[in-house]
């Protein structure tokens, strides 16, 4: 058994970033998650790993570093929350343009504009369907406790270099700044220059006699190859649908009707399906764990035998348009959700789910 | 023999031989055809930096940074390890490099509206941090590559397409010294304004883009070159003219010559 | 007594005519041709290429890396 300790969420990414023997952290402050950077301050990785830790001047800075350091190959990251993210799209846009792999956390807050510091699920569209330009897509993951924020730091990046694609861990302000016991996974090494030149061949790493040059660009001047290029990511995110969709089930099998959540939603939902049972209701739980790509088939498969659904989000209502998409009306689907940092109880979405799904027309 | 004059015995085909070669284009260069406009000094800025390289020899540990601009293309024309990155953005993908590779060598290639006006804050606080990098930085007072509008170092009543009357500086600010200004932070070591329009100053660019790689090679921070160049197309003017107007138009204001060195602000 | 002599070759079919080779010769031995190359541009050439000293001020200004110097030291008694 793993190391166990009593971490915030934020702090949980920090320390198994140090652990995934990532290379460079690269961040800029923004509540909630500030104590990421603060933790990494405080924990000097370079004496412990060699990992660098840099505060930069903006999220603007922060994410193109990533973008440097990760085409040469290392494991970089940054984190940020909401209107960091939202400066970052611009080189999350380039990052998936050039397939540099490299991590990016968004503790979400609730927007639009500043908004609110407190917590929100308001930036699924922004993490799912682009937020910057182009045809692109972002590995997401959802966490939904402190121990997943540790465990989806080492997943992401291993999905960010199988596929060389940028990965988006999406919390929010309750998994970062809660507090949870937490299995660290033990210590990875950072891998040397030599084993990165050998691993990723793509990598500018400095151009030897024995290979061409190495360019790691998001430009194509001429339509049929940016066309080619674009077919090719398409190609890739078909086989990252295929073979990464993530989701778990919780009661499901007889399942009457279903709550669909993520993240602190799922959390939360988890307490009214335990709720609605002592009830007598037949009520499950899906939670998407990769945002995207969205686990749609298991839930048209589930829309064939439930009577409704109702999607818990911490929004006005955004994951639901892809349960809508997977469900094609084959059952009700309805949304509820709170607003501007408003966290939901498990009665109410209790109530939420007897009046508007199991009582409703 | 004594009357033989030496311009009948020797003929070209005798002088074109490997062993009198004296000049050859740098292997770091690749064969493709450069993009930039005839005449235009982004090719020998291109070049220079690519012999320093070799001449150094550290072509296989440098990685260059280029931006958006017209010197996007750069990764076409250098025969190194190249990275693109989002307009102003190189000095920070060049810190996030570099961080990570302290003993490799990296550059960053930026024109004018790139790195004094969008990529303003990427280039303060790169050169404010004292990263361990080289900055070239080639101004034309124009944005060349979208086709010749008002550039934060387009000179006072200088016409654009977007300045069509001339730059009002009441209204649309003054030129911007971006040079001067990173002179002023503790983090950068070397700082001069150099140009490639005639030999004499391109052999002058080339030794001060050689001492930039040494102070990185010295780890010593920060090395910022301007090359105050030509944009024949956007001025509308030939090649030959446009190099005669940089130098009565744009040297009064853009002064050649080194700003600062060993981190001492030079008094001029 | 020795006289150095010097010649250029130009990769024709990549100049692109701008003429800053022949504007920075000391010797007058470059012009523009009146043909013209695939791409359209009046190439350089040596026009006076006895006078040429293979200084290598037309391929140190050429933007484009097109020029090649040679230069030999040739002494009476060749």
């Amino acid at each position: 058994m793993g190391e166990l300790r009593l971490m915030k969420g934020n702090e949980a990414i920090a320390e198994a970033a140090i652990r995934s023997g990532v290379d460079a952290y690269y961040g800029y402050p923004i509540t909630p998650q500030s104590e990421i950077l603060e933790y990494l301050m405080s924990e000097e990785p370079y004496k412990r790993t060699g990992m660098v830790v840099l505060q930069a001047e903006s999220e603007i800075a922060s994410v193109n570093m990533v973008y440097g350091a990760g085409a040469g190959g290392k494991k970089a990251m940054t984190t940020s929350s909401s209107p960091g993210i939202s400066l970052m799209q611009e080189g999350l846009s380039y990052i998936a343009g050039a397939e540099i792999p490299c991590l990016i956390v968004n503790v979400v807050r609730g927007g639009p504009g500043l908004g609110t510091i407190q917590p929100s699920q308001s930036d699924y569209f922004q993490t799912t369907k682009g937020g910057g330009h182009g045809d692109y897509r972002l590995i997401a993951l959802a966490p939904a406790s402190v121990q997943e924020m540790s465990d989806f730091v080492k997943l992401g990046f291993e999905l960010a270099f199988k596929y060389r694609n940028p990965v988006m861990l999406q919390a929010d302000g309750v998994i970062g700044q809660m507090m949870e016991k937490v299995e660290l996974f033990d210590q990875m090494p950072r891998l040397t220059d030599q084993e990165i030149i050998a691993k990723y061949p793509w990598a500018t790493t400095g151009k030897p006699k024995s290979r061409e040059r190495n360019i790691i660009t998001s430009l194509d001047l001429e339509a049929l190859k940016q066309e080619e290029f674009n077919l090719h990511l398409q190609r890739k995110y078909k086989e990252v649908t295929e073979n990464e969709t993530r989701y778990e089930l919780v009661n499901c099998e007889d399942a009457e009707y279903l709550l669909v959540a993520y993240g602190s939603s799922a959390r939360i939902s988890l307490k009214t399906v335990q709720l609605a049972r002592e009830k007598g209701l037949k009520v499950g739980l899906v939670r998407p764990i990769t945002l995207w790509p969205f686990p749609s088939k298991i839930i048209s498969e589930l829309a064939d035998k439930v009577k409704g659904m109702l999607c818990v989000e911490m929004s006005a209502g955004q994951m639901i348009e892809d349960v809508i998409l997977a469900t094609l009306g084959k059952t009700k689907v309805l949304h509820y959700g709170r607003l501007g940092g408003v966290i939901p109880s498990p009665d109410e979405v209790l109530v939420a789910l007897e009046t508007q799904i199991i009582g409703g027309k | 023999m004594e009357d033989v004059k030496i311009e009948d015995v020797i003929k070209i085909e005798d002088i074109i031989k490997q062993e009198n070669l004296v000049f050859s284009k740098t292997k770091n260069l690749t064969d493709k055809t450069m993009s930039f406009c005839p005449g235009c000094g982004h090719g020998v800025a291109h070049r220079i930096t690519m012999e320093v390289l070799e001449e150094m020899g550290i072509s296989e540990d440098t990685i260059g940074i280029a931006p958006v601009g017209c010197s996007v293309l750069a990764y076409e024309f250098m025969n190194i390890d190249m990275q693109q990155a989002a307009h102003g953005r190189a000095p920070a993908v060049a810190t996030g490099l570099k961080r990570v590779y302290p003993d490799k060598y990296v550059f960053t290639y930026q024109g004018d509206g790139d790195l004094a006006a969008i990529g303003t804050g990427e280039t303060i606080h790169a050169c404010n941090r004292g990263e361990n990098i080289v900055i070239i930085f080639v101004n034309n007072g124009i944005y060349g590559m979208t086709g010749g509008q008002m550039a934060p170092t387009t000179l006072a009543g200088m016409k654009t397409s977007t300045s069509p009357y001339g730059r009002d500086v009441e209204t649309m600010g003054a030129p911007l010294k971006i040079t001067e200004v990173v002179a002023l932070l503790p983090g950068t070591c070397y700082v001069t304004r150099q140009s490639v329009h005639t030999p004499g100053n391109v052999r002058k660019a080339k030794k001060a883009i050689r001492k930039a790689f040494e102070n990185q090679k010295a780890k010593k921070g920060l090395s910022f070159i301007e090359i105050v160049s030509n944009c024949n197309s956007g001025w509308k003017m030939t090649p030959v003219d446009s190099n005669k107007w940089m130098e009565e138009n744009m040297f009064p204001f853009y002064p050649l010559g080194d700003i600062k060195d060993e981190f001492k602000l030079l008094q001029k | 007594m020795a006289k150095v002599r010097g010649a250029i070759v130009v990769a024709v079919e990549k100049c692109k005519g701008c003429g800053l080779c022949a504007n920075s010769c000391p010797a007058d031995v470059i012009k523009l041709e009146k043909k013209v190359n695939a791409k359209g541009y009046n190439y350089a050439y040596m026009f006076n290429p006895e006078a040429c000293t293979g200084c290598t001020n037309c391929a140190t200004v050429c933007p484009d890396s097109v020029i090649t110097v040679y230069r030999l030291k040739a002494t009476k008694n060749n």
